[in-house]
């Protein structure tokens, strides 16, 4: 068995070693003539060069759309507009009544993404938080109940969306539980504060597990004997939890927080498969509005959705900064620990 | 031999894998069964030209309505497909007529839809309609003979329908009176059957005229009396298309305002659940109008086998194969031929379809100008997209009437320019 491992092994790598043979002058030539800079960067290369391709590049092809207007796919067919896209989005006359936006429904689906960000990132660090501390303890059976709450995140979006409609629909499972029990039906994604309320919970099942995970990992790395000498002190547990976890807990805490600010603002796949954006423009979020201009609508208009595209891009860089300057100030408190 | 089966397999892997000369790719969307019948046809194909390769790509009607039109922008896509914005993307349709061998074949038999998937002013011959199609209702008449109401006769107004299905629904304990998919192609005939006409004389969009309001107010007022299925409309944004097929079929709704297209669907999946009758458009002011519209095979201009794509689409476009897929689908025939002769033996043994299919004939010859003007109309696209848009808002509470109208010019004035 050895001898067949070894022999598949040497046939893997001959080639490998073959190709480091025939590299290593030119490499040693490289390292001698650019010094250990460039080996740096040879090494960088074909990641830079991916990232070039599929990220930075359709960036400014983005940026460049969103000046644009017309049909036409390819940018040298398109009529160059300036800033005008960006002008039709922001446009109002009155800020306070988004009816008076040019775009209104741009300006709709931005202040629903901004409400739904706040209630479900608040919402899902409770319950986050929550389900790490219960699974934190010893419990029986606690795989199997990690498991459980772990599982949606597992499910693609699409599923996530077409399981609770099934639920939630005017025929849904729901609804026939509650008639069985001799109550009244009701329309949860019809009525615009039980679809957006939907949203907002079916989001949460869905992401709850991966951020309770983190939380978990940050409970399991605090010291127990810090616990034991609390307990040996009387401490309540409400006192422990806010003087002891949470504060040794905040570096996950943060991650969490950001990684699902993030998630929220990228809102999509479950809430439309789910409500669809409605009833009316109750639960239009951006991403969706950005996909209804760009792709969805009978007369496509790919350089506003650019152009909206680009905000959000806006909001998502100042999150993604936010997360590293919090990463970076964390790092800064543990080495002068 | 080692090597010599290597070269066959690296063969054998550029062969799955590129594109040969002779290749057709056929895109297709199916509403009811014709998907299995063009499986057919195209293995018949295949089977008597063995110089072409006919493959077709079966995919959902949202790949067409979403991602057919970026293919085409990037000057690729299939070389055939079946498609329902014909207009708006008429730009990139191949013209066939020098690669047909009889272009007059076609020009007499498809000649009358030819500008429904041409440029304005242009004279070529672009594809043929795989079928005709006519908005109208359908009532379960089942649950009115049960609920002791008669079905409203000829001449009967959207109010008579609307009311008889009201008491049906009351008495029999359904979700709703009746539904109308939503798209603004769906209720842009009974919108003519109030007097509206998109088209202003310069051909651009003319503003929200009283036809269109008058009929959008009863929308409106019917969401909020609950005789109209709210899930359809209210429960979606944008110019999101959803039928309510499903909600007739599962008798939740007694009548249902849908498209000669749905006799297939119903048929299939009703059986002997209920009986039910197609019942034309209601009759508004101006008349019992419903729209035409269909979908069409077309060619597309960035294809590399231009010669073999007008073979295919001669075959298709063959009397015999046209009566043959009207028969099986249970489609009006597009083909002036077939038409005149009449003879179709309709493919089903369920005596609601033929009914049903003689009604959409009948009231054929219903529809009003301003509705037959708009299937060739190349604004019609963003016109159906801001009605359904606007209107659902009014509907979910979020815009009054009268805003609704001032956006839904504003919308078309901006897609309009954009587009131009």
């Amino acid at each position: 068995m050895t001898g067949v491992k070894g022999m598949l092994g040497a046939v893997v790598t001959a080639p490998l070693v073959a190709l480091a043979r025939v590299l290593e002058v030119p490499l040693r030539l490289w390292q001698r003539l650019t010094g250990q800079g460039g080996m740096v960067a040879f090494f960088l290369l074909p990641n830079m060069a991916i990232f070039t391709l599929f990220v930075l590049l359709p960036l400014v092809i983005n940026i460049a759309y969103s000046m644009t207007t017309g049909a036409a796919l390819f940018l040298p067919e398109r009529t160059y507009v300036g800033a005008a896209q960006y002008e039709r989005l922001l446009r109002c006359t009155d800020y306070t009544n988004l009816m008076t936006c040019q775009e209104d429904q741009f300006w709709i689906a931005l202040r629903n993404t901004g409400t739904f960000v706040v209630l479900q990132v608040t919402l899902l660090i409770v319950a986050a938080t929550i389900t790490a501390l219960i699974l934190n303890r010893a419990l029986r059976a606690l795989s199997f109940w990690r498991a459980v709450f772990f599982f949606p995140v597992l499910l693609s979006p699409v599923v996530v969306g077409l399981i609770w409609r099934w639920i939630l629909d005017r025929n849904g499972v729901l609804n026939a539980a509650l008639v069985g029990m001799g109550m009244d039906p009701v329309n949860w994604l019809l009525e615009r504060n039980y679809a957006f309320s939907a949203a907002i919970g079916v989001t949460i099942w869905a992401h709850l597990g991966f951020f309770a995970l983190i939380l978990l990992a940050g409970l399991q790395a605090i010291p127990r004997d810090l616990y034991e000498a609390a307990e040996m002190d009387g401490t309540k547990p409400a006192r422990v939890f806010w003087r002891i976890t949470l504060p040794l807990l905040m570096p996950n805490m943060l991650v969490v927080i950001v990684l699902a600010l993030i998630r929220a603002v990228q809102v999509f796949d479950e809430a439309y498969v789910l409500t669809g954006g409605g009833p009316g423009t109750a639960t239009l979020f951006l991403t969706q509005y950005i996909y209804e201009v760009g792709f969805a609508s009978l007369l496509k208009n790919p350089g506003l959705a650019a152009a909206a595209s680009i905000l959000m891009g806006g909001v998502l860089i100042v999150l993604t900064l936010l997360q590293l300057a919090l990463g970076k100030r964390n790092e800064r408190k543990g080495r002068l620990k | 031999m080692k090597k010599t089966m290597i070269v066959l397999a690296l063969g054998a892997s550029l062969m799955a894998t590129t594109a040969l000369a002779g290749d057709v790719r056929l895109m297709w969307y199916s509403d009811g069964v014709e998907g299995e019948v063009m499986k057919d046809l195209v293995a018949r194909f295949n089977a008597d030209n063995p110089g072409i390769n006919l493959i077709l790509d079966e995919v959902a009607y949202k790949v067409v309505q979403e991602q057919l039109q970026i293919q085409l922008e990037a000057g690729s896509g299939p070389d055939i497909a079946r498609v329902t914005n014909i207009k708006t993307l008429a730009p990139h349709w191949l013209d066939l007529t020098p690669h047909l061998s009889d272009a007059e074949y076609w020009r007499t038999n498809f000649g009358a839809h030819a500008d429904w998937m041409r440029e304005d002013g242009s004279d070529a011959i672009t594809g043929f309609m795989t079928q005709l199609t006519l908005t109208g209702g359908f009532a379960n008449s089942t649950l009115f003979e049960q609920a002791g109401v008669a079905l409203p006769g000829e001449g009967a107004t959207w109010d008579d329908w609307v009311n008889a299905a009201d008491q049906v629904a009351k008495s029999q304990g359904t979700a709703a009176a009746f539904a109308i998919d939503r798209s603004g192609h769906r209720i842009s005939g009974p919108n003519v059957s109030y007097g509206a006409n998109y088209i202003g004389a310069d051909g651009l969009p003319a503003p929200v005229d009283e036809g269109t309001k008058a009929f959008a107010e009863k929308l409106v007022n019917w969401v909020e009396g609950g005789q109209m299925l709210r899930d359809t409309w209210v429960a979606a944004s944008g110019s999101t298309y959803r039928a309510a097929a499903d909600d007739f079929i599962n008798a939740a709704i007694p009548f249902y305002y849908s498209g000669s297209w749905q006799i297939a669907n119903l048929s299939t999946k009703i059986g002997d659940g209920f009986d039910w009758v197609a019942t034309g458009s209601p009759c508004g002011t101006a008349g019992c109008s419903g729209l035409a519209g269909g979908a069409a095979l077309v060619a597309v201009k960035y294809t590399q086998n231009a010669e073999e794509v007008a073979k295919v689409m001669e075959y298709f476009a063959r009397e015999d194969i046209v009566k043959e897929f009207s028969e099986r689908t249970l489609f009006l025939p597009a083909h002036a031929g077939v038409a005149a002769a009449g003879n179709l033996n309709w493919q089903t043994e369920d005596d609601n379809v033929k009914a049903a299919l003689d009604a959409y004939v009948a009231a054929a010859a219903e529809t009003l100008p301003a509705a037959d003007a708009l299937p060739a109309w190349k604004w019609a696209s963003p016109v159906y997209g801001a009605l359904v848009n606007r209107i659902s808002q009014v509907m979910a509470g979020e815009l009054t009437l009268e805003d609704a109208y001032a956006r839904i010019d504003q919308d078309i004035a901006e897609q309009v320019a954009a587009a131009q």
